[in-house]
């Protein structure tokens, strides 16, 4: 009988391979479904799940085994997302969220408590900026905004009560390159974890786990996904961190939220992601919903492929740019002029990501009448998607932070910033050409009437 | 240094975890909320007969404890150890002397006076690796909680 499940014995055995990336994105996470055999990922669209009779259900609520509750919790299309972008980083294991929001803001409450501090890269993305200025506040905890390409500077913020180290990879937008064996040793020296934001970067390019980042936080909405149809996140953890080693009762002493169970204690490499998934995930809900997960793993098939389109258009288009009269500061690592260049080298050899800033000729007005100006690259709050994309941070992403914050993040008034997309590179460069166009004649008309 | 890749070898995990029947789990703990007993519970739940090692226990998830393997009336295809990594070489003593199948040493039991005795004696050694992990990663569902289990294959297998 074939059509029968067949039991464990009768499989072949299977011995350890390094398997290739491009292959790691097609399979990791998934086996074809044994009750029906389909090859692609079933949506599982169910809230819930039958258990086999009380036992099992007992074992799986107090986590005794493996097993699926409730879609609030786990979900079988979501564990293939989280598996596979967990196998692409390196890590022990991943956890899936609603947006890549959801996903850093579960990361951190899993190991701060009120009274904690925080020490954070201040070249971050706006809407992390405000998470961390005004939902951590609420939560009581602290921050000190540090400049991420100073090494003194993170050492010199860390605090008796200091619980974690952030940064982004490739900071948003202003194209920052985090030295992030430096800054992990640092963390390390202090027993406290680094926790980078890879979403630039995407596993393709750079693994952060490789240089000792504890925790990677991606929004999968970006490249993960890759063609704009959905909003998620994922958490990502190396499984290698002490969290027992004395600065995290909240990891590792009895939880009164799980029957006083000791994560750490009792799952050992995997508890700080049992903890996140099985208390902050079920109590704060934010679950990634399965066809979303789905739309993930379908750009995940491709993301090597799409990934050496978006760096080698955003080399052309930087390229381009640098060479305009009316750009500056432009802000694209991978130029050959770029002071990260050394770090790009290092942990960003396959390319520096398609996501940077110039600033325009004209100020605020400059930016403005650029993106009048364009006709197909398209003006919208999103980035990593196949379509070029632009946008004029002060007025949208970044409108809600001081000329400070936004000094601090790298945001000028005329910065525009872009996300290069896979569209023919000449046409991308033709319709910018358009854009500076009309800028110039607004700066002439100006001229003209004053 | 102990050379641990010797003794994690995943062929050799996955014929352990396919031919065992029996495994005696020393030092397994009669408390819920220990990492030795959601191991105990989880081999029992799979179909595996689990006999506890403990000298202070009598009974434990519902299983005749003994105090030593020693005092194993049956025949044992795994020693399954969670005891500080000091133990280990009396350990693997007992395992030679009851003739075991394989001494399986949970993560952090590393010891490699302990290996090369029971080794000497014909016993398989698997060292810091969690016998339920590699369950869950080759015959179980650690897939379904987002665990990186590493396996990449096109092969249509068993209900998990």
């Amino acid at each position: 009988m074939t059509d029968q499940p067949a039991g464990a014995e009768t499989v072949p055995a299977e011995e350890d391979r390094a398997f290739g990336f491009e292959t790691r994105q097609l399979h990791a996470g998934q086996r074809p479904d044994p009750n029906t055999g389909a090859r692609a990922v079933p949506i599982f669209q169910t809230t819930s799940y039958v258990f086999e009779d009380p036992e099992s259900a007992a074992a799986y609520f107090n986590l005794q085994e493996y097993g699926n509750t409730y879609s609030r919790i786990m979900n079988p299309t979501v564990a293939v997302f989280e598996e596979r972008v967990a196998n692409l980083e390196g890590g022990a294991g991943g956890v899936a969220f609603a947006s890549g929001l959801a996903a850093q803001a579960a990361a951190l409450f899993t190991l701060l408590e009120p009274g904690d501090h925080v020490v954070s890269s201040s070249a971050l993305y706006g809407g992390t900026v405000n998470q961390f200025k005004h939902v951590l506040r609420k939560m009581n905890v602290e921050l000190t905004w540090v400049d991420p390409d100073d090494p003194g500077a993170w050492r010199q913020a860390v605090r008796a009560n200091t619980k974690a180290f952030f940064a982004e990879t490739i900071g948003n937008p202003g194209g920052n390159v985090l030295d992030i064996e430096t800054v992990a040793a640092i963390a390390h020296e202090h027993e406290l974890p680094l926790i980078v934001d890879s979403t630039f970067a995407t596993p393709y390019l750079c693994r952060p786990i490789e240089w000792g980042a504890d925790i990677v936080i991606h929004s999968a909405t970006k490249f993960i996904g890759g063609h704009g149809t959905s909003i998620g996140g994922v958490v990502v953890e190396s499984g290698t961190f002490n969290w027992s080693n004395g600065r995290f009762p909240v990891v590792a002493d009895p939880s009164p939220a799980y029957h006083g169970l000791q994560f750490h204690e009792t799952f050992g490499t995997y508890g700080y992601l049992m903890k996140l998934r099985a208390e902050t995930l079920r109590d704060l809900g934010g679950a990634l919903a399965p066809l979303n997960a789905f739309l993930f793993l379908q750009g995940l098939e491709t993301l090597s492929l799409r990934m050496e389109r978006h760096v080698a258009n955003a080399q052309a288009v930087a390229a381009f740019l640098e060479s305009h009269e009316l750009a500056s500061n432009v802000t694209y690592p991978g130029l050959p002029t770029s002071r990260y260049r050394p770090l790009v080298e290092k942990y960003l050899p396959r390319g520096a990501g398609a996501v940077f800033s110039f600033d325009c000729a004209g100020g605020r007005a400059g930016g403005q009448d650029l993106i009048r100006g364009v006709t197909l690259w398209s003006h919208l709050a999103n980035v990593g998607d196949a379509k070029s994309l632009i946008i004029h941070p002060a007025s949208t992403t970044h409108r809600q932070l001081g000329d400070d914050e936004l000094r601090a993040a790298g945001v000028g008034p005329g910065t525009v910033r872009l996300s290069v997309g896979t569209e023919s590179v000449e046409d991308l460069i033709w319709d910018l050409e358009q854009g500076f166009a009309r800028v110039a004649a607004a700066a002439g008309e100006k001229v003209a009437t004053a | 240094m102990t050379d641990l890749a010797r003794y994690q070898d995943s062929l050799t995990i996955q014929r352990v975890l396919h031919s065992a029947t029996t495994i005696a789990v020393v030092g397994l703990s009669g408390n819920e909320l220990r990492a030795s007993n959601f191991v105990g519970y989880y081999l029992k739940r799979h179909g595996y007969h689990v006999i506890p090692v403990n000298p202070r226990e009598t009974e434990i998830l519902g299983e005749t404890c003994y105090a030593s393997l020693l005092d194993v009336p049956v025949p044992v295809d795994v020693v399954n150890v969670f005891r500080a990594p000091g133990a280990l070489p009396g350990i693997a003593r007992e395992a030679v002397a009851i003739h075991a199948g394989t001494l399986w040493c949970q993560f952090g039991v590393i010891n490699s006076e302990g290996a090369r005795i029971a080794e000497d004696g014909g016993v398989t050694v698997i060292m810091d690796r969690c016998l339920k992990v590699e369950h869950a990663r080759y015959a179980g569902r650690m897939h379904w909680l987002g665990f990186n289990t590493q396996r990449i294959t096109s092969v249509r297998s068993g209900l998990q």
